[in-house]
């Protein structure tokens, strides 16, 4: 019984001690990530870009200095303010409807934000998972998940995308399941390659052999080591869904035309790109922002996921 | 013919699972009674399997249904769109290796140059301008400003007998091209640095070769083999980035048709042109792996 009792106390103080370095070890990989992005002035511009555009799609009503779905004929037209006949009330103009596009444009960063983010976040998650499964299990699980992945990711992606949307029509949610599902390939692909490597490495062996339970091993041995390409991976595919969902809203396919998106602005600006250029350059604008900020944060966490290439940056 | 029996068959339960195609085809306005009967005249009410049965004897009799719009069978007037799409990819995939293989050669030889940001410059570049907004702001300097190009459209000149495109293909290929253009630079500039650091390399140039003979039979040469998968993997992007491109300077391509049977609900029209696209994509998959194999006799089929 003392024993026993002996044990347990033994246990919890090892447990604690272990607790407290993992913490602190955490608190320290934050700090050594925040100096290295302190000196890599790219990966923070790519991040400081980044977080402008998720304040802007949060604080959207405060924000913009109009309603952007009000529209005023008399204010139709209005070119940008550096232009001639440009008024300080709609600094880059008013489309043909008299709404103002600059309002419009901080609106359409929360269509952008919502699709990349969730898009990203379910094919991420189910990604993961039924890559985790095919790289651990192996064998005809396997052969059967990469055989269909590999079906998927030899068509092409925008046909597939622009076909499936057309059916399904226009809506926000349809829009965020399409990217979700259509997304899981990649994540499937790359996660089960890193599994296969995974397990050939000495810790993984050996948390085998002394018999912990597969559980164990995938969530506290394999998973941490699959967050770093992952999360890089997250990072370009939702600076691609951004791109594919204003693409998809070019083409009359994505959120119905009555919401402010990057995408349906461009569409309306086209019909109207000879006499009213703006309209469709500012909407433009902001996607190539967007995709600059985010391509420079990947680039750069890349570069620190991958130690090899870290102690160079160091 | 495996991967093509399942492709067909991905296309055919996609479309079935992601919605009815039927309300594809009615306008909004159209009560149930008429969608029903619509549903009934077309057999999408029977089951899966017997429909997808009967899609294959069908598509395998080269009969993908008849288009709603053109009342013509949808395969003849996808086949009549397939040319303008591989010369307008053509047209880009040519652009793209000039500038892309050029800038990334000179950028990979001179590391930490002017001509080296460039090259990584041009890669962010072609991922950051999305290619349908480029195509506008072309139209928008090239065309309204200083009118050097059409607006729209594939004007022809006839030569040999054959039709070919004027000046108007320059503006939609290049504003395909720039993406692929920035890959390449990134590649090839990676690749032949990589190859430079290479011990053959080093030997060559220490048995006092000259620079010339050294770049073209150690460096490019060997550059070249990764390259190869790259621009297979690009050109079926370009065939598909083309729904943008067309559609915006109304190229007469697959893209552009695709674009107008969405808009206008014509259902088979709709499978048809993405079936036809998804075949020569994977064709091109087909072709990349066995030039590879040719190029790279380290690899094998197992």
């Amino acid at each position: 019984m003392e024993k026993e009792n002996g044990d347990i106390t033994n246990n919890n103080s090892t447990g604690l001690i272990v607790d407290e370095q993992e913490d602190r070890s955490i608190r320290k990989k934050i700090q050594d990530l925040w100096r290295l992005l302190w000196r890599d002035k790219s990966g923070l511009l790519g991040l400081t870009i980044f977080l402008i555009l998720v304040f802007a799609a949060i604080f959207a009503p405060m924000l913009s200095p109009h309603d952007p779905l009000q529209q005023n004929l008399i204010m139709s037209r209005q070119p940008p303010i550096w232009a001639e006949g440009g008024t300080t009330e709609h600094i880059l103009g008013t489309d043909n409807l008299g709404r103002d596009i600059f309002s419009r444009i901080i609106y359409g960063t929360r269509v952008s934000i919502m699709v990349g983010f969730l898009g990203v976040s379910m094919a991420f998650s189910l990604g993961m998972m039924i890559g985790l499964v095919a790289g651990y299990k192996g064998g005809t699980v396997d052969n059967v998940i990469m055989t269909l992945t590999n079906m998927v990711l030899s068509l092409p992606y925008l046909v597939f995308v622009v076909f499936i949307a057309a059916i399904l029509g226009n809506s926000l949610l349809n829009v965020i399941l399409i990217f979700g599902f259509t997304d899981i390939p990649i994540f499937v692909r790359v996660t089960r390659g890193e599994v296969l490597r995974l397990r050939e490495e000495g810790y993984i062996e050996a948390a085998m052999s002394i018999g912990q339970k597969t559980p164990v091993i995938i969530f506290k041995h394999i998973m941490p080591n699959l967050l770093g390409p992952l999360i890089t991976l997250a990072t370009f595919e939702m600076s691609a869904m951004i791109f594919y969902e204003a693409g998809l809203g070019f083409l009359g396919l994505s959120v119905p035309p009555t919401v402010p998106s990057w995408g349906n602005m461009l569409a309306e600006g086209r019909q109207y790109l000879t006499i009213y250029p703006w309209m469709s350059i500012y909407p433009g604008l902001a996607i190539v922002l967007t995709g600059f900020g985010m391509n420079l944060f990947g680039d750069w966490l890349r570069d620190v996921m991958d130690p090899r290439m870290r102690l160079m940056k160091k | 013919m495996a991967l093509l029996l399942g492709v067909l068959f991905m296309v055919f339960i996609l479309l079935h699972i992601t919605g009815d195609p039927v309300s594809l085809m009615v306008s909004r306005h159209a009560s149930p009674a008429e969608i029903e009967a619509l549903r009934e005249e077309l057999g999408f009410n029977r089951p899966l399997m017997v429909q997808f049965a009967d899609f294959l004897t069908d598509a395998v009799q080269g009969d993908f249904g008849r288009s709603f719009r053109y009342r013509q069978p949808a395969m003849g007037l996808v086949l009549e769109r397939i040319p303008a799409t591989i010369e307008l990819a053509s047209a880009a995939l040519l652009m793209a290796i000039l500038m892309g293989v050029t800038i990334g050669i000179l950028g990979g030889s001179n590391p930490n140059t002017i001509l080296d940001s460039l090259a990584r410059g041009l890669g962010l570049l072609g991922q950051t301008i999305p290619t349908f907004w480029l195509g506008l702001i072309l139209i928008i300097i090239f065309s309204l400003h200083l009118g050097w190009f059409p607006t729209y459209g594939r004007n022809t000149f006839v030569l040999f007998g054959m039709h070919l495109p004027d000046k108007s293909i320059i503006l939609p290929a290049f504003a395909l091209s720039l993406f692929t253009t920035g890959q390449l630079a990134r590649f090839t500039r990676s690749a032949v640095l990589e190859v430079m650091n290479e011990e053959y390399v080093t030997t060559a140039r220490s048995k006092g070769l000259g620079k010339m003979r050294i770049y073209s039979r150690y460096i490019l040469k060997n550059s070249a083999i990764p390259l190869i998968s790259i621009i297979g993997v690009q050109f079926s992007y370009l065939l598909s980035g083309s729904i943008y491109i067309e559609t915006i300077f109304s190229w007469p391509g697959l893209g552009n048709l695709l674009a107008e049977a969405v808009s206008t609900r014509d259902f088979f029209l709709v499978q048809a042109t993405a079936f036809f696209t998804s075949l020569v994509v994977i064709g091109l998959h087909l072709v990349t792996d066995l030039i590879y194999m040719l190029v790279d006799p380290r690899i094998r089929y197992r």
